[in-house]
């Protein structure tokens, strides 16, 4: 399952500049729905819960439902008005935190 | 005339509230929980068209992965901003497909994800706004294969 998060974001921002964020986790994202080959209901395992900080405080964050396809794509906006770090979070069902961090430099 | 006693007053109010509640119950068993999940997150309040732009595709070939791209019209500054997007599929086993925070640090109230969709139903976006007003839109999606099960 460990596979890096994939992240993509721009190296620096110019004070005040919304810069957009894409992120993609690798996960089954089993709904709960499907049936193996027995007849078995396979049970539910999802990321119910992404979350984006930057810098201590909460950007961008999002409950997920089964509804959301395997390896989960998000992508959003921050707002960049200092140069420091997003921290990115993805909680499993399982309890499991997949976490990734990215810095952001300011413009020059 | 006579004046209603007490107990009176008592089974009237529950007619009306009989009255009101059936015709929601009937349409819930229709499609799935979504009217509970609207429910929930605008806690009973009538949200308004517009501000929001959903943008999915028409027709859907595969409901295992559909993109969904939502924007909603906001300052976004500390006093006025998105405060909470839920995102709801009326025809999916559950009606809940994701519920996006945003803070004045998001920027833009803007996000793309990608949904899965059992069949041809329609998705349905609410907004909630920091000083609590609420937005809806919704969208037709035609799926050809569904994106639930085997």
């Amino acid at each position: 399952m460990a596979d890096k998060p994939r992240i993509k974001l721009p190296k620096e921002a110019a004070k005040g500049e919304v810069v957009q964020i894409k992120t993609l986790v690798s996960h089954v994202m089993e709904s709960g729905q499907r049936k193996d080959a027995q007849g078995k209901t396979i049970p539910r395992k999802i990321i119910n819960k992404f979350a984006c900080e930057f810098n201590g405080k909460p950007v961008f964050a999002c409950a997920l439902e089964p509804a959301i396809s395997a390896n989960p794509y998000i992508q959003f906006d921050a707002r960049i008005d200092e140069a420091g770090t997003f921290k990115f979070s993805w909680t499993d069902d399982d309890g499991t935190v997949i976490t990734a961090e990215e810095k952001i430099a300011l413009k020059a | 005339m006579k004046a209603i006693n007490r107990r009176q007053a008592f089974a009237l109010g529950g007619g009306f509230v009989m009255l009101t509640l059936l015709p929601m119950a009937a349409d819930a068993e229709v499609t799935n929980d979504a009217a509970k999940w609207i429910e929930k997150f605008t806690g009973g309040k009538q949200p308004a068209k517009g501000k929001i732009s959903l943008d999915l595709p028409e027709i859907a070939e595969n409901g295992n992965t559909v993109p969904l791209s939502i924007n909603v019209e906001s300052p976004m500054t500390a006093d006025s901003y998105v405060k909470d997007v839920m995102i709801i599929a009326d025809g999916n086993p559950n009606a809940g497909v994701a519920t996006l925070s945003f803070t004045p640090l998001s920027g833009k109230a803007e996000a793309s994800i990608r949904i899965r969709l059992a069949s041809t139903q329609n998705v349905i976006a609410i907004a909630k706004m920091s000083d609590g007003s609420l937005f809806t839109e919704q969208k037709t999606v035609k799926v050809t294969i569904g994106g639930c099960g085997g």
